[in-house]
């Protein structure tokens, strides 16, 4: 018999860590939405807004500056590497292929992968640098109802509230501002949207923009609880079966994506890992993808695929 | 002061649109259009009629400047719109200039609906929303079947709405002109028939001027006043539209009327070929 409480812990920490994964999914959602562009260099985005805050604020606090207002530059200057970052790609990987092939422009984001970890370690350095933004305290809830309590970690609360406000956020955006707007049919037609004068490649910068900004969002939420480190680049294959499960396209779905494969991955380890062996956690997910991809293709939320014939 | 008078009737003399014997060459090699001259008059409805691969849409793409998407390029002649070298602007700049194209193929934006494919079209302008709102009313005035469809996703809506929705997305920019590629396209004769209807109301409405790429000659010519004909990427024939139309060759070739007696076809082709090495 499973204890109920056992069963809830497990089910909040994953849904909690699924959270996180979602954070990722986000930024590769964003940019597929706008330009049909798959973005490999997602997970060096974060590397790259991470390494840039946590050196940043370690130097602040070196030099004497309080910690709220090392926060707040901290965070400033790596929003601004990251509108760097986007210029530059836009300018000169993304701008001159214009209107090639979806897979030209996947291999050339393969190709900003490399060039943003070699930058960002060459910049910024390459140990693991541990940063502190939000606690880390364990609570236990529930003492009185399940023996031992259930046990959560504070941190995974506030990356639920963060994601929950970001999700929030980029949904007005695409739907409610006229950038927004244009974002979409940017994704849809980008010969269309140039043709009624929407500036491709400023689009194409606000994407990028937005893209990194939730990197860096992501990277405050994992960097807390990873350090800042290279490994922060593979949770960008994390990010894949949340993808596929919750649609390439779709905001919400990223979010029902990562809860699924958290969730999922983690209850499969505790229930069905004493049973068939451990290690579920780690290829789980992929199985799901799978099952996923062959019932329903564009994901659960993602947009169906319109042909007329 | 005799002076600047004379400009300014010199200026209203000048042609909205023109463009002056331009090549534009593709991916380095591959030669289009091969000197293309026409002028388009300020409120006027100009047709550009030939067949498949003439080069009527790669005239329009210069024109609007979408070339270098495609890899395409203008290498000799120049296109003035309004005055301005057209190579000078972005294809925004254009746009908020007055000159916008609807494609080929209507090319709405699937996913979106039809309201916000409408509002895409007011991207460039800065005159406030109020204004905007003004103008999407005007538009579902024109086209009553849009406001109907203004919700549904713009994917699902039939060929005919498609097409007004692309034709209402470009009004949407307060456009002096519009060009427009091939609105017959895939479309009922009926459908066809009420689009090019709206076109003329545009026209003497809205002071839009008009310059169209068709394949449907007998249409494109019934509601132009002039008419340029492309062949392999040359203008092998021009004037009035209704002179176009009693025109034996272009009766022949592209309204398909056979003149008094049948010429063999035979015939045809040298006559083709003698055209084509004369032009």
């Amino acid at each position: 018999m499973i204890a109920l409480g056992q069963f809830l812990e497990v089910l909040i920490g994953g849904l909690m860590s699924g959270v996180l994964y979602s954070l990722v999914a986000l930024g590769f959602v964003l940019i597929f939405k706008a330009s049909g562009v798959f973005n490999f260099a997602q997970g060096a985005m974060v590397l790259l807004a991470g390494l840039a805050l946590v050196r940043s604020l370690d130097l602040l606090v070196a030099n004497g500056f309080p910690i709220w207002i090392a926060i707040v530059l901290g965070i400033g200057f790596a929003a601004v590497i990251m509108a760097i970052t986007a210029w530059l790609i836009e300018r000169f990987v993304i701008g001159p292929l214009v209107n090639q092939n979806a897979l030209t422009l996947f291999m050339s984001t393969i190709g900003v992968t490399f060039v943003l970890e070699g930058a960002a370690q060459m910049i910024f350095g390459s140990d693991v640098y541990p940063l502190r933004l939000f606690p880390t305290d364990i609570w236990l809830l529930f003492e009185s109802h399940f023996p031992g309590g259930i046990l959560v970690n504070q941190l995974d609360v506030w990356g639920g509230l963060i994601a929950g406000i970001l999700v929030a956020g980029l949904a007005i955006f695409f739907q409610q501002t006229k950038t927004g707007r244009a974002l979409r049919a940017v994704a849809d037609d980008h010969m269309a949207a140039q043709s009624v004068g929407i500036p491709i490649g400023w689009i194409w910068f606000v994407v990028w923009l937005v893209a990194g900004l939730v990197a860096l969002v992501a990277a405050t939420v994992w960097g807390t609880k990873l350090g800042v480190q290279f490994s922060i680049t593979f949770l960008a294959l994390k990010a894949l079966p949340v993808l596929i499960i919750g649609g390439l396209t779709s905001v919400p779905g990223a979010i029902v994506g990562g809860l699924i494969v958290g969730a999922g991955e983690k209850l499969a380890e505790v229930f069905l890992g004493s049973h068939i062996g451990g290690g579920i956690e780690y290829w789980f997910a992929y199985v799901l993808a799978l099952a996923v991809l062959l019932v329903r293709p564009q994901g659960l939320f993602g947009e169906r695929i319109i042909e007329r014939i | 002061m005799s002076i600047p008078k004379a400009a300014t009737t010199t200026e209203a003399a000048a042609p909205f649109l023109s463009v002056n014997n331009i090549e534009v060459v593709y991916d380095h090699v591959i030669l289009v259009l091969k000197g293309v001259s026409l002028d388009v008059p300020r409120g006027g409805i100009v047709a550009l009629l030939g067949a498949n691969g003439a080069g009527k849409t790669t005239t329009l793409k210069a024109v609007s400047n979408l070339l270098h998407s495609e890899r395409g390029e203008v290498t000799k002649g120049s296109i003035l719109f309004d005055g301005v070298e057209v190579q000078s602007l972005s294809p925004n700049d254009l746009v908020r200039r007055g000159c916008i194209q609807v494609m080929e193929g209507r090319r709405c934006f699937a996913h979106l609906t039809v309201e916000e494919n409408l509002l895409t079209g007011a991207f460039t302008r800065v005159d406030g929303k109020a204004a905007i709102a003004e103008d999407l009313e005007r538009v579902y005035a024109y086209f009553p079947r849009l406001g109907e469809r203004r919700g549904s996703t713009a994917g699902y809506t039939s060929g005919g709405e498609q097409q007004m929705c692309a034709i209402g997305r470009a009004l949407m920019s307060r456009p002096k002109m519009i060009l427009l590629d091939e609105p017959s396209m895939g479309l009922a004769p009926q459908i066809v028939e009420e689009i090019f209807e709206i076109v003329k109301d545009l026209n003497v409405r809205e002071n839009v001027t008009f310059l169209l790429a068709e394949q449907n000659t007998n249409m494109a010519l019934k509601y132009a006043r002039h008419g340029y004909i492309l062949e392999n990427g040359r203008v092998v024939m021009d004037g009035e539209a209704p002179a176009l139309a009693a025109n034996e060759d272009v009766k022949e070739f592209y309204l398909g009327i056979a003149g008094d007696k049948r010429k063999s076809f035979r015939d045809v082709k040298h006559y083709k070929r003698r055209k084509r090495w004369l032009a």
